[in-house]
């Protein structure tokens, strides 16, 4: 297909595209951007970038302006770069309770930043979230699709290490 | 032991599959409804079930159906609502992820009832590896043909769709969950419509929660009147109950509605007391929307009475001394637990997630937030307690949707119950060293 | 036809017409305000909550109260309505709040807008205002920015009505700003940079209740009150061609729809609304390139309908008095200096 920007998704990525667009009837293919625009930051690097916006608004025939409405409203798209493993801790009541202050705490220390930051390699970027359905397993943190529950200091380190060695690069989907 | 309809096989290895799902008696439900029963006969016994919506609302099931337009040739679509993003609330996500083909059976049994040919299940984006377990869960289905065209040779064709969000507690409302379906910014819509009317593509549309669409099962395994005979009044059946915060087993519990409160937080069989032999402070019983009680209205109402785990029981006095079953989100706090840090959590988290679309909970849940954290900073003023308590009554009532109410009835409850805690932060902060201002892992040290 | 009240005043209306517009066709008092609601424009209303009204009954046949108050121009009439605006102390109060609300973020920067005294929140403020502000944070701000070489977006001073949203959805063919982000970080915004460019875009001044959205040929050349309006037209093979022209002297400072008494651009004779196209907007600002027809009848009862400046600067004191006195702490110049023809500001 023709494009007018210089990025284009994998080809196996277009047919998932594709294939996803069929869920919903006929011309309602808008239906389809928030799957897309999850694929479109899982393959381009963890963020939104105009560009691949763009890309997304021209595979599904959207306006770019719909695509920008959409992927700033909704917190787990990135509109800025991240580091290649995002790491959300909840903050909300029940893991307040349970001690995620202490978590979000020790994870500045340890990665050496604040809460929003990316560390200085790009390999973690820490953020405070709100409440993700895991209250009776708190305090928890979310890492790509990955639920980390019933955390205490010990194992907060052991995963953070985990991810530095292996590289983590976190994605939903 | 209460008795248990939605998870009685929770703990059964394997019961994600197909296969032990069926082993335990699953899809016979479905088969009987699809194969000897007619939609009216089985919308019937869900109004004789006296089912009431699990999403929070409570809003009787059977009615909700009866609203749905049938207007020759416009498709009709079953969403549910597994969008889940109340805090203290993780109830679905247990559902979907350990029985995720008792949600498909409840989904194919309610689409037969009311017409519907295509169905979706919003889930939070969060919840993504629960997405994946549900399609896979949906795979199986079809390949069995339990889904798609010509289900169990009746004739009937449903296809399920498995639709993820991307963040936004907003989406849970109903016509807002519509939007971000349709691929929209999610907006709640303003009523009238009601989706029954035009909801998702402008078609007749049922939004139902999870746990509501699951309990579809049951009801019409036992019969609606079976089903009538559990639980108390007009709360009937049972409930799945979210039980966090510092209590010795939190977890989801299905519990019969009628249970006292007192046997589900102290009993062994659910929450098992509190942390560290401690006293308990309050509850908020419903999610973080519903109003927070101190131990002593939680436990007994205000005439005396014990409190029960009931829509009506918890309801009664009103606001002044009552609160509301809600989501089942139900978060206990320790008597050291400072009640204007907890309040903070909760209106960050609404100003956080308000859409924006009106004005009064657009700028005001921001302000209730600036308000409170200069509170806990030490330096609020009697006024601010005044001030809080002004701003959320400007919120109440004037908005599109729920969220704004939702974020007015915390601050109001806090500041009713505990005023003078509120007072002591800013008059006297020595009298309140003792209270967990940042609560820390291990309480009891 | 369906009968109702409001404020005590039986009104009858086509069916499905809302409770606002049954209001206006009482006019007076007993309107609402309306920030968000655009009769012309679909979809357009119950984002502000300023025109909430209290029913007191819901209809004859189902007599009771809705507890809530209702958006206005949201809600249709029903047949024995009771409808109350000004005469129910507990809704005037409720508006109180929204306005309250409404006004917490914004900056107050009456003495520097252009859309001062035809500002529909200055009015609002002025007659629904409390006495002073009592939020003591700070407010969000951003950078005033270009739309293209026609078009300003002060985005501290939107109200998020969305009517320039619509308008872009509506009346142009090619819609490149929107509202980007959520709650009170939302803005109107094309997200990356792009000019507004399209016939009809400069429609959005028009409808724009403040002065979010202004018109750029127009900025710092003169305040409104110093212009005299005039109706006037030209043929135009992309518009109706009939517009407002805000002169001084000689000279057309600033070409607009013509607008009704409820800050709407009026009708066309066949029922179509006359919006203008960009050419006539901006480029014909010539006195030669129309045909004028007289003055235009201002009957808004905005500060220009006033039209001269004491009155002006009284309500500006006013409304700044109620709103707190000093716009967030800043030292505003609220002297005969800021109101001087000649002393009109640099950017
Ligand atoms: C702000 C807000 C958030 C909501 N979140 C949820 C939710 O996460 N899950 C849910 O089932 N219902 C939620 N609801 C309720 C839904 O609007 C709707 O009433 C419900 O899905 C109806 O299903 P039910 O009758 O089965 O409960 C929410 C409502 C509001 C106002
Ligand atoms: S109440 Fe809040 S969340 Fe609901 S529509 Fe208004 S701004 Fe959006
Ligand atoms: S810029 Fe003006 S018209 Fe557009 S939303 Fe803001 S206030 Fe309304
Ligand atoms: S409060 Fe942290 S997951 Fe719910
Ligand atoms: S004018 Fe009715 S809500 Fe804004």
């Amino acid at each position: 297909m023709a494009q007018t920007t210089d990025i284009s998704f994998k080809p196996e990525t277009f047919e998932l595209i594709q294939k996803i667009t069929k869920r919903y009837p006929e011309g309602k293919h808008k239906s389809a951007l928030i799957p897309v625009l999850h694929i479109a930051q899982a393959e381009f690097g963890g963020w939104l970038s105009p560009q691949t916006m763009d890309l997304v608004a021209e595979v599904l025939r959207l306006k770019p302006i719909e695509v920008y409405e959409v992927a700033s409203f909704y917190s787990m798209f990135n509109l800025q770069p991240v580091g290649k493993c995002l790491i959300e801790v909840c903050r909300t009541s029940s893991c307040w309770l349970c001690g995620a202050e202490d978590i979000i705490d020790h994870l500045e220390h340890k990665l050496n930043i604040k809460v929003g930051e990316t560390t200085s390699d790009g390999m973690f970027t820490l953020k405070a979230v709100e409440c993700l359905g895991s209250c009776g397993t708190a305090p928890m943190m979310q890492v790509g699709a990955d639920y980390h529950e019933n955390l205490s200091i010990e194992k907060v380190d052991n995963l953070v290490d985990g991810f530095k060695q292996e590289n983590k690069q976190s994605r939903y989907c | 032991m209460s008795r248990k309809l939605l998870l009685k096989n929770d703990h059964v290895p394997g019961i994600a599959t197909l296969k032990t799902y069926k082993e335990n008696g699953g899809y016979t439900t479905m088969e009987k409804a699809l194969k000897t029963m007619s939609p009216d006969a089985l919308l019937e016994e869900v109004k004789t079930s006296g089912l009431r919506g699990r999403g929070g609302a409570g809003f009787p099931t059977g009615m909700k159906w009866s609203f749905l337009a049938k207007p020759e040739g416009v498709p009709r679509y079953l969403v549910v609502n597994a969008d889940e993003s109340e805090p203290g609330t993780f109830k679905d996500r247990y559902l979907m992820e350990r029985i995720p083909h008792l949600l498909i059976e409840g989904m194919v049994i309610s689409s037969f009832t009311l017409g519907a040919n295509s169905a979706y299940i919003y889930i939070r984006g969060e919840y993504f590896y629960v997405s994946r377990i549900l399609e896979q869960a949906i795979d199986e289905a079809y390949a069995a043909g339990l889904l798609g065209k010509n289900i169990l040779g009746t004739g009937y064709d449903l296809d399920i769709y498995v639709q993820v969000g991307a963040g936004a507690y907003i989406c849970g409302e109903e016509t807002a969950l519509l939007e971000s379906l349709e691929g929209k910014r999610g907006n709640p819509r303003i009523k009238p419509p009601f989706p029954a009317i035009a909801g998702l593509y402008g078609c007749p549309t049922v939004v139902n929660n999870v746990e509501t669409i699951a309990a579809l099962v049951p009801i019409i395994e036992l019969g609606g009147a079976e089903y009538a005979k559990i639980g108390i009044g007009r709360s009937t059946g049972t409930k799945l109950i979210s039980a966090s915060g510092h209590i010795n087993k939190p977890g989801v519990y299905e519990i019969e509605l009628g249970l006292p409160v007192e046997e589900f937080i102290y009993s062994e069989e659910y929450c098992g007391g509190i942390k560290g032999g401690r006293k308990m402070k309050a509850v908020v019983a419903g999610g973080s929307s519903v109003p927070i009680l101190p131990t002593e209205l939680i436990l007994k109402t205000a005439a005396g009475e014990p409190r029960l785990m009931s829509y009506e029981s918890l309801g009664e006095g009103g606001f002044v001394s009552g609160t509301m079953l809600g989501s089942g989100g139900f978060i206990v706090m320790d008597e050291d637990t400072s009640i204007v840090k907890n309040l903070y959590t909760f209106s960050r988290f609404y100003h956080h997630e308000s859409c924006g679309q009106c004005s009064p909970c657009r700028e005001g849940t921001g302000w209730m937030e600036k308000i409170l954290h200069k509170i806990l900073e030490g330096k609020g003023t009697l006024k601010d307690i005044d001030l809080l308590w002004d701003i959320q009554s400007k919120i109440e009532g004037k908005t599109i949707c729920p969220l704004g109410e939702a974020a007015a009835w915390p601050v109001a409850a806090a500041i009713r119950h505990f005023r003078p805690e509120f007072e002591a932060y800013v008059t006297n902060p020595e009298s309140i060293k003792d209270v967990k201002h940042y609560y820390r892992l291990n309480p009891t040290v | 036809m369906v009968k109702l009240t409001i404020d005590d005043i039986p009104v009858e209306v086509p069916k499905g017409t809302t409770i606002l517009q049954a209001a206006r066709l009482i006019g007076g008092d007993v309107t609402p305000p309306a920030m968000c609601y655009y009769s012309k424009l679909k979809t357009s209303g119950g984002y502000c909550r300023t025109c909430i009204v209290k029913v007191e009954q819901g209809s004859e046949k189902d007599p009771r109260p809705i507890p809530k108050p209702v958006a206005s121009c949201r809600t249709e009439v029903a047949e024995g309505m009771v409808v109350r605006n000004i005469t129910s102390p507990e809704n005037l109060e409720a508006r109180a709040g929204v306005v309250e609300l409404l006004l917490v973020n914004h900056p107050l920067d009456c003495p520097v807008c252009d859309q001062a005294g035809e500002c529909h929140l200055q009015d609002l403020a002025y007659e629904n205002g409390k006495e002073e502000t009592r939020f003591e944070f700070e407010r969000r701000e951003f950078d005033p920015i270009d739309i293209g070489d026609k078009i300003k977006l002060h985005m501290n001073r939107c109200i998020m009505c969305f009517r320039c949203v619509k308008v872009a959805d509506q009346i142009t063919d090619g819609r490149c700003h929107g509202v980007i982000n959520r709650g009170d970080a939302a803005e109107i915004s094309t997200y990356i940079e792009k000019a507004i460019d399209n016939d009809f875009s400069g429609n959005v001044i028009d409808v724009c209740p403040v002065g979010a959205l202004t018109d750029r040929t127009f900025r710092f050349k003169s305040r409104v009150w110093y212009t005299k309006p005039v109706d006037a037209h030209r043929d135009c093979d992309k518009c109706c061609g009939k517009v407002r022209l805000w002169n001084q002297g000689e000279e057309v400072l600033r070409v607009t729809a013509r607008k009704d008494q409820w800050g709407e651009v009026m009708d066309n004779e066949d029922g179509s609304t006359a919006w203008i196209c960009n050419e006539c907007r901006f480029d014909k600002k010539h006195i030669n390139d129309w045909t004028v027809e007289g003055p235009s009848e201002i009957n808004r009862h905005s500060v220009i309908s006033a039209n001269h400046y004491d009155t002006l600067r009284n309500i500006k004191l006013d409304t700044l008095r109620m709103l707190g006195g000093k716009p967030h702490g800043e030292k505003v110049d609220l002297g005969i200096g800021a109101l001087d023809p000649n002393n009109q500001h640099k950017q």
